[in-house]
């Protein structure tokens, strides 16, 4: 059982979505800096739907959502993913 | 009518005279751009604390679709100037440079370009392969620009490149390049079916400056919520221009028939109501976008969300079919007296301009876009919210 942090991480470290490795960002470094880019964002965004079993509403679904690890989690957080553990 | 429409309208008149010469000629619409520049239309945008009126959006949309029926190619440019200019008003981020920059755009009515494209990069303009080197708060840059519209004749320059030399090719910044502080090779000329006085040519570009002219907000932010729905309303509003004309020609037409033939209907009339169906849906189109990012100005939030952009995306996709299709219906209405050139029904430049709007930002690349942002949406709106 991981942290919901550690599954996003795992997620993001698993694709070809950053050119920077996400072991060596900070939680709260910016993603788009990394090489996220916003057609990688929808992508990552149904990634996320579908390891967490959850749906983004429309209002999350803006760039500022899927900017940093800690963004992630706090939206994921905000539509009833339990943080400490799933 | 503002006194800003009225003045429009003079400089259309000044570009309707020199219209055929500039498409023949394939050359920069000069008197137009001077008669724009004179009536200082070409600083509208720039807010009252810089020193220029603080028109709006609606205000440049007017004017591009003014433009758009008398000289496609000056609306264009015009056009692509205001995009750079809503740019800078929106995104200057308080920085002295950029403030100090748009007060010279008010004063001295500088014509702004821009040098997205670049070679390599598959025509994606969210990608660069040049990047902005920076030492002792100076910064240098050198950019293969497969396109720069009128760039020989622009004052100033907004060019995107890669944040370091280090950043991926998506983090982008624009830096605003003085034309004095830049150097030009030739890279390919312009000569094309329409939008000829567009001068599109390539270069080489080469520029230096103060680290100061670089925009301080990244250029994903600028191209999301200014620069796209800017682009897409502007280059709207200029096509249906040139629908509006290609109707009115049609009508001149239908009408001269119907003075000959007292009585009896043209046969060209049926397919005028058709086309002026067509043009009233294009104008819906457009107006109801306008409407959608007057009300999105405020909020970062909005301007972001994915149905906005989804919006815009679809305004330019249908925008630039229309054109096209409504031209045509325009053709067939003239018949030989619009497919001629000497006529004063023709249509030969109207049709030629229309068909560049499927291909500047090729309507595949935003459909493929949008094919991915539909997926991701759920919520639809409601009928007037």
């Amino acid at each position: 059982m991981s942290s919901v942090r550690e599954r996003v991480r795992a997620l993001l470290k698993t694709t070809g979505w950053l050119q920077t490795d996400i072991d060596t960002l900070a939680d709260d470094a910016d993603l788009y800096t990394a090489g996220l880019t916003s057609h990688a964002t929808v992508t990552l965004m149904l990634s996320l739907e579908e390891a967490f079993d959850v749906e983004f509403p429309d209002s999350l679904l803006r760039r500022r959502t899927f900017s940093s690890v800690d963004t992630i989690v706090e939206a994921l957080t905000s539509i009833g993913v339990d943080k400490a553990a799933v | 009518m503002t006194d800003w429409i009225a003045a429009a309208r003079a400089a259309g008149d000044v570009a309707a005279r020199h219209a055929d010469e500039v498409d023949r000629q394939a050359r920069f619409p000069a008197e137009a751009m001077a008669a724009l520049r004179d009536a200082k239309l070409l600083g509208l945008l720039v807010p009252k604390d810089e020193g220029g009126p603080g028109a709006g959006i609606a205000d440049i949309v007017s004017i591009c679709h003014l433009l758009g029926q008398r000289c496609a190619a000056t609306a264009m440019i015009y056009a692509m100037h205001q995009i750079q200019a809503s740019c800078l008003v929106r995104h200057h981020g308080g920085a002295a440079w950029q403030r100090a920059f748009l007060k010279r755009l008010a004063s001295e009515q500088l014509l702004l370009a821009s040098a997205t494209s670049e070679a390599g990069v598959g025509g994606d303009v969210r990608s660069s392969v040049c990047a902005v080197e920076e030492k002792d708060g100076r910064f240098a840059l050198a950019k293969q620009a497969t396109v720069i519209s009128y760039g020989a004749d622009a004052d100033g320059i907004l060019v995107t490149a890669r944040r370091t030399p280090q950043s991926p090719a998506s983090d982008q910044v624009i830096v605003v390049v003085s034309q004095k502080d830049a150097r030009f090779e030739a890279l390919q000329g312009w000569d094309t079916l329409g939008m000829r006085g567009t001068c599109s040519n390539g270069f080489h570009l080469k520029a230096e400056g103060e680290v100061g002219q670089i925009m301080p907000v990244p250029y994903a932010d600028i191209s999301a919520q200014t620069m796209l729905p800017t682009s897409h309303l502007v280059w709207s509003a200029l096509w249906l221009g040139i629908a509006t004309d290609a109707v009115a020609r049609a009508r001149a037409f239908v009408r001269a028939e119907a003075r000959k033939k007292q009585g009896a209907t043209p046969p060209g009339a049926l397919r005028l109501a058709e086309a002026t169906g067509q043009l009233q849906l294009m104008k819906a189109g457009l107006v109801s976008a306008l409407r959608q990012y007057e009300a999105a100005l405020g909020s970062e939030d909005a301007l972001s969300a994915l149905p906005f952009a989804i919006a815009m995306n679809t305004l330019k996709i249908t925008s630039s079919q229309m054109v096209v299709q409504i031209v045509g219906q325009a053709l067939q209405v003239c018949g030989l007296a619009g497919y001629r050139n000497d006529s004063a029904f023709s249509l030969g430049r109207h049709l030629r301009d229309a068909h560049s709007a499927a291909l500047m930002v090729n309507n595949d690349r935003i459909l493929a876009n949008t094919a991915q942002l539909v997926t991701a949406v759920r919520d639809d709106s409601g009928l007037l919210a």
